[in-house]
């Protein structure tokens, strides 16, 4: 079942005085529960792509619909409501909020966004840290938690609202190759313990490998995606 | 919003030293207003105190006219015993008088036997005076504050006249005062007592008994210059002076135009006049003054406020941006970030706020504690007891905690407004 559908995208940026397309013309679907790679070189278009599926982004023309919604009609406030409750972000620098414990960071979405109440907070982020394997970790600040424990709690964090579809840009680009395969791989097992769809973008060719799903971007326009055989569970 | 309040409680402590200096700055100009106020109201509370009640009374009436020519004392502007009923029959039907002193002001010339000098003189009726005036009494340094204010027969004098003409209590001297008629008219007094002098008019005048003056200066009916007033509460001095008026005005003026003050005579205009302390005393301009530099530290407050509060927050803005760019794309509405960061701007002005309450009122404790004295005209060793009141600290309180959110607004609405992916670019 198709969670997302692209038709006709594209996304022209003005420098000056030239223009400059970094999406020509995209047309893809991302089904349900899919682990997807978006991959290409830098300036490929791929975060361009991302936020633009993630209603952070208007495109130039085309639609995107995600759960039926088609998002590029939606407005600020209803564009931030719709990403509260669907969608999750991994970032590459992590974006942890300095300020807030592992456990807090995690639970900031339950009450800046969709105003949990406490109890059933708790229940969800102590379900959460153990899920991401952080349970001993809960009370550190991001400074002091490693580059791989801080992407867990922000794996943790994009998924703790029961979101749809978790969108992280380049996630492993700050970590080392184990953790990045770590990293991967917990996304893996989440998406197969609660069913979400993750969507990646990496230029790392043993990282993209991991995906079961492929698009490869080159110059703007997104190449037919490529499927992997034996889906990687590990 | 109680989680609101804790991330914004982080946020603050994030940056120790700048929200410190901004504590302090807040702190420093609440204590500077409290303070300020406080010992500038009891300065005029204390000063106003004096006037009404060693003085003046809280208002007077006399005849139109006699007040545009206090300086020389008028006798021809005298009340006659007719206005004085009327006024009494009006004084008696307002609750908030307390009561009145009629007395009866006249310049003369005082001799010791070997000197003479001039003197303004009050004949007074003893007791009515000292319960009109009842910190008269506390003012006689010199002589017997036991018993009547002053007989028949004697004359408190003012202290500085005492030193000037070296007389003494007990002494035998002599008043000469001219009556309306153009004769001198002289009389022996001995002094029963010194009084001492203080600030603004009346506070340099001798007293006598009402009937030595009306003898003095031969008077055929029972004329009075003024008559003044004592209220149960000062803080009805308006509105007692606008029912006075009122009462005073008489019948309708024969013209027709708006009814004035007074009561009319046969022409039609008003005969009487009624005055407050605050018209006769050029205290009054002090204490406006002292009103308006309230005003204007006042304005140093909100400035210092402003100033201080909006410059953390707009550093705190621009230092968290990819931190907002991160809390808008998980789906923070920009509402709430609004109110993250006024939140800020509000714990700033709340925290500061109590912390300036509680230093300023410890040293209100403190000062009431360790009497600070002063001098102020002719009156030494004045005790200052600085108050506030309860109200006055709220609307402070309430100004600096608006100020501070009034100044995390713009930086607020800042931050509500970034756009996400530029946010999140920032670096």
């Amino acid at each position: 079942m198709s969670l997302l559908t692209a038709r006709g995208l594209t996304k022209t940026y003005r420098m000056g005085e030239v223009e400059v397309q970094a999406i020509k013309g995209a047309d893809f679907t991302i089904d349900s529960a899919s682990f997807v790679a978006f991959v290409g070189p830098s300036g490929s278009g791929k975060s361009t792509l991302l936020n633009m599926i993630g209603c952070l982004d208007h495109p130039t023309s085309g639609t995107i619909t995600v759960l039926d919604t088609d998002i590029t009609t939606l407005d600020r406030s209803a564009a931030a409501r719709f990403r509260g409750l669907n969608i999750g972000f991994v970032f590459q620098d992590f974006n942890l909020v300095p300020v807030l414990t592992a456990y807090e960071n995690i639970e900031y979405p339950l009450i800046m966004v969709q105003k949990w109440p406490a109890e059933k907070r708790r229940e969800q982020v102590t379900r959460m840290l153990k899920a991401v394997g952080m349970e001993d970790q809960a009370d550190k600040r991001p400074d002091q938690l490693s580059g791989g424990q801080k992407q867990r709690v922000a794996v943790a964090r994009a998924l703790v609202s029961n979101a749809k579809l978790v969108l992280a840009d380049e996630p492993t680009a700050n970590l080392d190759h184990d953790t990045a395969y770590r990293i991967i791989n917990l996304m893996k097992k989440m998406r197969d313990e609660t069913g979400t769809t993750f969507v990646f973008s990496t230029h790392d060719p043993k990282i993209m490998s991991e995906a079961e799903v492929t698009f490869t971007l080159e110059d703007g326009r997104v190449l037919p995606a490529s499927h992997k055989k034996e889906a990687s569970h590990v | 919003m109680f989680d609101i309040f804790k991330i914004a409680v982080r946020n603050l402590s994030r940056y120790r030293r700048r929200t410190i200096l901004t504590f302090i700055l807040i702190v420093i100009g609440m204590v500077a207003v409290l303070l300020f106020m406080s010992v500038t109201g009891s300065f005029k509370s204390m000063m106003v105190g004096q006037i009404t009640d060693s003085v003046l009374g809280h208002l007077e009436v006399h005849r139109k006219g006699y007040v545009a020519s206090i300086d020389n004392l008028p006798l021809n502007l005298n009340l006659k015993p007719q206005a004085m009923t009327k006024v009494e029959s009006a004084l008696h039907q307002i609750a908030a008088v307390q009561t009145w002193s009629p007395r009866v002001k006249f310049g003369g010339m005082y001799s010791n036997f070997v000197e003479t000098t001039a003197i303004r003189i009050n004949g007074v009726d003893p007791e009515r005076e000292a319960a009109t005036v009842p910190l008269l009494p506390s003012r006689i340094s010199e002589g017997r504050k036991d018993g009547a204010l002053v007989a028949k027969g004697e004359i408190l004098i003012p202290a500085l006249l005492a030193r000037g003409m070296k007389s003494k209590v007990g002494d035998t001297v002599v008043l000469v005062a001219t009556n309306r008629d153009g004769s001198v008219n002289g009389k022996t007094f001995v002094v029963r007592g010194v009084i001492e002098s203080i600030s603004g008019p009346g506070g340099r005048d001798g007293y006598i008994h009402i009937d030595d003056a009306r003898e003095m200066l031969r008077m055929k009916e029972a004329e009075v210059s003024e008559i003044a007033i004592r209220l149960k509460d000062p803080a009805q001095l308006d509105r007692t002076e606008a029912r006075l008026k009122q009462a005073l005005e008489g019948e309708a003026n024969n013209d027709g135009k708006p009814k004035q003050e007074g009561t009319p005579n046969k022409d039609g205009k008003p005969m009487l006049e009624v005055h407050t302390w605050a018209d006769l005393s050029p205290f009054a301009n002090l204490a406006r003054m002292i009103d308006l530099m309230t005003v204007f530290i006042k304005v140093v407050l909100v400035s210092i406020v402003l100033v201080s509060v909006m410059n953390v927050m707009v550093m705190a803005v621009y230092e968290r941006i990819r931190e907002i760019g991160t809390i808008a794309a998980i789906g923070t509405p920009p509402g709430r970030i609004l109110s993250l960061f006024l939140s800020e701007g509000l714990l700033l002005g709340l925290i500061g706020t109590a912390i300036g309450t509680l230093v300023s009122l410890a040293i209100i404790f403190a000062l009431n504690i360790w009497k600070v004295h002063f001098a102020f005209g002719q009156q030494q060793d004045l005790v200052l007891a600085p108050q506030i009141g309860a109200v006055q600290v709220l609307t402070i309180a309430l100004m600096v905690v608006g100020v501070a959110v009034i100044a995390s607004l713009q930086p607020a609405w800042k931050a509500s407004r970034l756009d996400p992916i530029n946010a999140l670019r920032h670096v």
